[in-house]
């Protein structure tokens, strides 16, 4: 198990039951089962008190948590039949964006989202969910698939932007997110985006229009990360926490601001503390959104998706 | 040279009060040659150095006076102005910022749209300002473009973004972002109804700007060696720990690549912009129409 630093407390406890249960292996006439008892309690009650109270630094914490469940996990656990599509037909496969055919139940849906390494050499081979315009061009192939055979959508956020490098400066990185939005907008089946992690900037958005835009309790959705946030306008690395703050990027503040449509309530302790039952939550959400979806049809569906995203903004008119 | 685009400033439909960001004082050396011209000389010739060709930055209203006939045009939607709505605070308040910017340059936010004629033509421009907190997309910059569109749509005209921009606004944080869905959203309405856009990316074009409508135009055009980019070159370099090649993210580089269709230099730019109208709207051949009021 591993711990934030906010959660020292919990870390504690743990480390209490695991002191008393060696003292039993060691000696069997002692019985700590009560004490262990009260231990858990006591770290439930912690856990609880603790996760009611997340400031928005922790929240992006929590949101990269390393044990946290990346895109594979849900769409193994969510649909069924999943067979991966590779691929953008011009370059190469970007392995920082998965996709693929899968059942939702009965009903056939493409699934896309950008997919981070569980280890050191598949954080690598995933280049942390930065995806590269191949990533991007991928995705909208399949998005245009699905169009094709009528199928509805899913995408899975969760990045920490849009890959910097040379190469994709070259193959036109905002060539490639831009045309994802306008393509994403006019979409003929129902779209259903869902934060599972990071949603950073462009990088997040470019898989990110839809008739319902969606964010896990405990993910971050914004222009920039805190981070860089910090250090462009504090022009130092070590305001993160305030920048995290101004930004107001917690799926509390992004409902309250109209600017997702749902907030999907996690475990206790994070979707990593159980990850079957996130898995179960954003299950439950699709089977009841997507009927209501398909029954509007393409053209008010597309109408409102339009609507929705035009109307995005704040001033004054005088 | 083409004497015949000398303009005098006599903007007679202008009511904007919109402060030229021309070079300050009576000289202008310039940053890429350091020659030395006069601001009189410099202004004569679209604010590009005689010697070199390099292309000072320049505000909405010198590309409106440059591209519109008779320097005539109308100043659209400024009753749009930028609010905190956040209460953003960074090393200062974001309503600072903007009480701040807005004495300094005059505008109220960093696009202003202007509906004039470009040789007899209508077109319906969008331009970014730079020098109102580095052109920042914010949600006055995407409210704008979005009302030209509807106003293009309503006249059946031509649709034009400048871009002048570092990227997204970071004090407005995800309304900024989502900027970038909407004016994507907004030129598929313009899509629909036939009416061509053109994008038209200056130095420079970067961030959030890049990765939506700047490179969605149904002609994407530049101006020379304009920085263009979806990230910063500092970002890359620290990210990939090499030097950039010369020229990277230049409008030559993306020429080259395959993002721009063409690189126009501002001298030629209203000529050009003419042809290009004149095609996509089936108008007769354009007689040039100067572009100073004389
Ligand atoms: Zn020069």
């Amino acid at each position: 198990m591993q711990f934030l630093d906010f959660e020292k407390p919990i870390e504690e406890l743990y480390a209490q039951i695991n002191k008393l249960k060696d003292m039993s292996a060691k000696n069997q006439q002692v019985d700590v089962s009560g004490s262990i008892r009260e231990l858990e309690e006591a770290i439930e009650k912690t856990r609880t008190t603790i996760y009611s109270n997340l400031t928005p630094w922790q929240r992006v914490q929590l949101s990269r948590h390393p044990e946290r469940p990346y895109t594979l996990y849900y769409i193994e656990k969510i649909f069924s039949g999943f067979t991966e599509l590779y691929g953008d037909r011009q370059v190469k496969d970007d392995k920082a964006m998965v996709g693929g055919m899968a059942k939702l139940g009965d009903m056939p849906v493409m699934v896309i989202g950008q997919q981070k390494g569980i280890n050191t050499k598949m954080r690598q081979m995933r280049n942390f969910g930065m995806a590269n315009p191949e990533g991007y061009r991928k995705a909208l192939r399949l998005m245009k698939l699905a169009e094709k055979f009528n199928h509805p959508i899913v995408t899975l956020i969760d990045t920490p932007g849009a890959y910097p490098g040379l190469e994709a400066e070259e193959r036109g990185q905002g060539e490639a997110i831009a045309r994802n939005l306008f393509e994403m907008v006019n979409l003929k089946v129902p779209v259903i985006c869902i934060i599972i992690g990071e949603g950073a900037s462009g990088g997040a958005l470019g898989i990110g229009i839809g008739d319902k835009v969606v964010m896990l309790e405990n993910t971050w959705y914004t222009v920039i990360s805190p981070e860089s946030c910090s250090s462009i306008l504090w022009r130092s690395w070590n305001y993160k926490e305030q920048a995290a703050e101004q930004l107001k990027l917690t799926s509390e503040d992004m409902k309250g601001f109209g600017l997702v449509d749902d907030v999907l309530p996690e475990p206790v302790g994070g979707a990593h503390a159980n990850p079957e039952q996130m898995a179960e939550t954003i299950k439950k959400y699709l089977l009841d959104t997507l009927p209501v979806l398909e029954k509007k049809g393409a053209e008010k569906r597309i109408e409102e998706r339009i609507e929705k995203f035009s109307g995005m903004g704040f001033y004054d008119e005088v | 040279m083409s004497t015949w685009f000398r303009r005098v400033r006599k903007n007679i439909l202008t009511s904007t009060q919109e402060k030229k960001e021309a070079p300050d004082g009576i000289w202008h050396k310039c940053p890429e040659c350091k020659t030395t011209h006069t601001k009189k000389e410099l202004e004569d010739h679209f604010y590009v150095c005689p010697k070199c060709n390099y292309h000072n930055r320049i505000n909405s209203a010198e590309y409106f006076d440059i591209i519109f006939d008779e320097g005539a045009y109308e100043v659209h939607f400024e009753n749009i102005v930028p609010k905190d709505k956040l209460g953003f605070v960074d090393m200062k308040p974001y309503d600072k910022r903007l009480v701040e910017a807005q004495a300094s340059t005059g505008l109220k936010d960093a696009m202003t749209v202007g509906v004039g004629k470009v040789n007899g033509q209508g077109l319906v421009i969008a331009c970014m300002n730079f020098n109102f907190i580095g052109g920042s997309m914010g949600s006055v910059v995407g409210e704008k473009i979005a009302r030209g569109i509807d106003y293009a749509i309503q006249h059946k005209l031509p649709f034009m973004i400048i871009s002048k921009s570092g990227g997204a606004r970071m004090m407005e944080s995800a309304f900024s972002l989502m900027q970038m869905a909407k004016t994507s959203a907004k030129l598929t309405q313009l899509a629909k109804a036939g009416l061509p856009y053109i994008s038209f990316m200056t130095d420079p074009t970067t961030g959030g700007v890049t990765a939506s409508y700047a490179m969605l135009g149904d002609i994407n055009i530049a101006e020379p060696k304009a920085l263009i980019g979806f990230a910063g070159p500092r970002v890359i370099k620290e990210t990939i720990k090499k030097d950039l090649p010369a020229g990277f993210q230049r409008s030559e580089f993306l020429l080259d690549h395959g993002f721009l269709d063409f690189i126009v230099e501002r001298q030629n730019l209203k000529q050009k912009l003419s042809g290009v109208i004149s095609w996509f709207m089936n108008n007769p051949v354009q007689e040039p129409v100067s572009a100073a009021a004389e």
